[in-house]
């Protein structure tokens, strides 16, 4: 299983692997919205929150399709399906291996962003904490949508399609825990709820996307 | 005692019948060639063996550990190098060691190189290399010798005669001659299936 | 006895549709005529809201049925995956369609009617947004059937699609009221709150909820049937190739 791990965060490092896409996705996002809005510190304060869940969620977005799409291309998942490793186990460890590559840098890079919109000192914890809890329900869901999409040539934007409402809870509870944070309000309901969705999508949903893999193989 | 055992498989795809009523055995230092035009379902036909496809009358049996399939994709990366690529198959079936098959596929010289500046024949020859890494006896190939030069068929044929005498078994789809007499032949076209007739339970019966 | 699974088969299914299908379409035309009719030209006005609480009439049975198609999706996403029956793939895939036209005579009668009332042609309320959510899912799985060549494939992965969307589209509408609370009246017929509409609306009302529920009928009967005409002749095309 470490192999499977080692071999995908190695690909997405190496050249044409596509990593740093979704990071940079995210900066330009934050450079754009405020040329967008305005510069008044209070407005972009106010929206911080919202933009910081949106652009993340957009740049997870980005790199979904190629999770499964490149080893359906050269034949590795046929061979990974025909492995002694279960194919639950597989689709996991490549969420993992997209939530490292693509979530948690999101994570760590969000507290600059957060500078770039203003937003309030007492959101910081509450952002980094809320896109670290959230973000493993993105790559875990989306790989549940690039499951779906596996076979099709052009997948992408059905895969934007398909994954977008599926996001709409944790996008909720994420943004609402930032800004319910930044005002100084009770959070806890909104941040179990967030937790609560994360573990269940990674309880439950590899299953799912490893029951749509074989049929896609079939 | 088969190791593989094939009776009255029939199998589809996309749907439409294919092929019916193949039955074969393999056993220990056996091989058996699939021969068939192109169509006529040779790949189906592995890929049922494989498990990745649902057959749709008879029986496989066979222990699911013993089998590893090499399907027309190697599946390799090109961005990883020799070596990365076939230790990462070594290590999902829990083998580990890979000098073995670098010798004997010939890849020692090329260990270091990425995947993507190998011609098509060593690429072809890497895929291979991967079924040496399985540790499984049975192995299932779909045409495993295209892009092959004649000394590359050669070292191929090497190999599955060594894989052989190593009480390993192989079933194969493939047009040319590997240099394997002792192989046991096996036409599919004597198997294409036949159009059923509506109301003895045929493929689209559903919807006549 | 005679099973419920007996219908399940494409043959004795078109047999039975052949007549029962334009007993239940005559039946939808007359039922939703005669409750918009009475609704609109024999109720009173509102003594608050006017006549234009009389868009009721179309707001309320169409936003029933949106959902009401989904949950028969699901369930016949279930059955076949379950049970493998070929109309229970084919009728989700004949509902998905009318379900969103549905959603959307939902969303715009319901945008009329809060023009006049809050001022807006919209709001992101609780019960607005998760429609808008609902029509999202909706197109998501009328999309991906509509990609997939292979119908038993397209049927397997639309069916886990709609389980697993269930799952999120109920957790879309709990966070909808989690995030705002919203200027939309509680539902309008509720067990609890009997008294809320007068029984001079109620029994139109529940008339042309049936009329909307038997159209739905009506629609989901004939796209099932043009469905399973066109597999029958991807069939016929498949057998052609195979005695070839």
């Amino acid at each position: 299983m470490s192999a499977l791990l080692t071999r995908d965060l190695r690909l997405a490092m190496r050249a044409g692997g596509g990593f740093g896409l979704g990071l940079a996705f995210f900066l330009i996002l934050a450079v754009l919205v405020p040329l967008g809005v305005g510069p008044e510190q209070a407005t972009l304060a106010l929206i911080a929150p919202g933009i910081l869940w949106v652009g993340a969620l957009l740049a997870c977005l980005l790199s979904l399709d190629r999770i499964f799409a490149l080893d359906y291309e050269d034949g590795s998942l046929d061979l990974l399906a025909t492995a002694p490793v279960p194919l639950e186990a597989v689709v996991s460890i490549k969420a993992l291996a997209h939530w490292l590559t693509t979530g948690l840098p999101l994570v760590l890079i969000s507290p600059v962003l957060g500078l770039l919109l203003h937003l309030p000192p007492s959101a910081y914890g509450w952002l980094i904490l809320s896109l670290a809890l959230g973000t493993p329900a993105l790559s875990v869901i989306g790989t549940f949508g690039a499951a779906l999409t596996v076979g099709l040539k052009r997948g992408g934007l059905l895969l934007s399609l398909l994954v977008l409402p599926l996001y709409i809870p944790t996008l909720v509870f994420g943004a609402e825990v930032v800004s319910r944070g930044a005002q100084g309000l009770d959070i806890s309901t909104a941040l179990a709820l967030l937790g609560g969705i994360t573990a269940g999508a990674v309880a439950i949903l590899p299953f799912a996307s490893a029951l749509v893999i074989r049929i896609n193989l079939r | 005692m088969a190791a593989l055992q094939v009776e009255g498989l029939a199998c589809a795809r996309g749907g439409i019948p294919l092929l019916e009523g193949v039955s074969f055995a393999l056993a220990p230092r056996q091989a058996l060639v699939l021969r068939g035009p192109n169509g006529c379902g040779k790949t189906t036909l592995l890929r049922c063996i494989a498990g990745l496809q649902p057959i749709t009358a008879g029986r496989i049996s066979c222990d699911p550990d013993v089998i590893a399939y090499a399907a027309h994709a190697d599946g390799i990366k090109a961005t990883l190098s020799v070596a990365e690529n076939l230790s990462f198959w070594a290590d999902i079936y829990g083998t580990g060691q890979i000098d073995a098959a670098l010798d004997q596929m010939n890849l020692r010289a090329l260990a270091t190189r990425a995947a993507q500046n190998l011609s098509a024949g060593q690429k072809r020859r890497l895929g291979l290399a991967r079924l040496l890494v399985t540790g499984r006896p049975v192995w299932v190939l779909d045409e495993p010798t295209v892009s092959l030069d004649t000394a590359s068929v050669g070292l191929f044929g090497d190999v599955v005669r060594a894989h052989l005498a190593a009480g390993g078994m192989a079933l194969m789809a493939t047009h040319i001659e590997l240099g394997l007499p002792e192989a046991h032949q096996l036409d599919l076209s004597a198997h294409k299936a036949t159009l059923p007739e509506p109301g003895q339970g045929a493929f689209d019966e559903a919807f006549l | 006895m005679a099973s419920i699974w007996q219908y399940a088969n494409p043959l004795k299914f078109m047999r039975t549709t052949d007549w029962l299908l334009p007993i239940v379409a005559v039946a939808a035309v007359v039922v939703t005529a005669t409750g918009l009719i009475w609704g609109f030209f024999f109720t009173p006005d509102d003594f608050r809201q006017g006549s234009t609480v009389k868009i009721i009439f179309l707001h309320v049975p169409s936003a029933l049925m949106a959902i009401n198609a989904w949950i028969m999706m699901l369930v016949a996403s279930l059955i076949w995956l379950i049970r493998r029956h070929h109309v229970s793939a084919l009728a989700a895939r004949a509902a998905a369609p009318i379900g969103l036209v549905m959603t959307l005579i939902g969303l715009i009668t319901g945008a009329v009617w809060g023009q006049p009332m809050w001022g807006a042609w919209w709001a992101w309320d609780p019960r607005l947004t998760s429609f808008l959510i609902l029509l999202l899912f909706y197109l998501g799985y009328i999309a991906l059937w509509s990609a997939i060549d292979d119908p038993d494939t397209a049927a397997d992965l639309t069916a886990v699609l709609c389980l697993v969307g269930s799952v999120f589209a109920l957790l879309s509408r709990y966070a909808a009221f989690f995030w705002s609370q919203g200027l939309h009246q509680g539902a309008s017929l509720s067990v609890q709150a009997g008294t809320r509409v007068d029984w001079a609306y109620k029994a139109p009302l529940y008339v042309s909820m049936a009329g909307f529920s038997l159209i739905f009928v009506a629609l989901v009967l004939a796209g099932t049937r043009t469905e399973i005409r066109a597999r029958r002749m991807k069939a016929l095309v498949a057998r052609e190739r195979m005695a070839a």
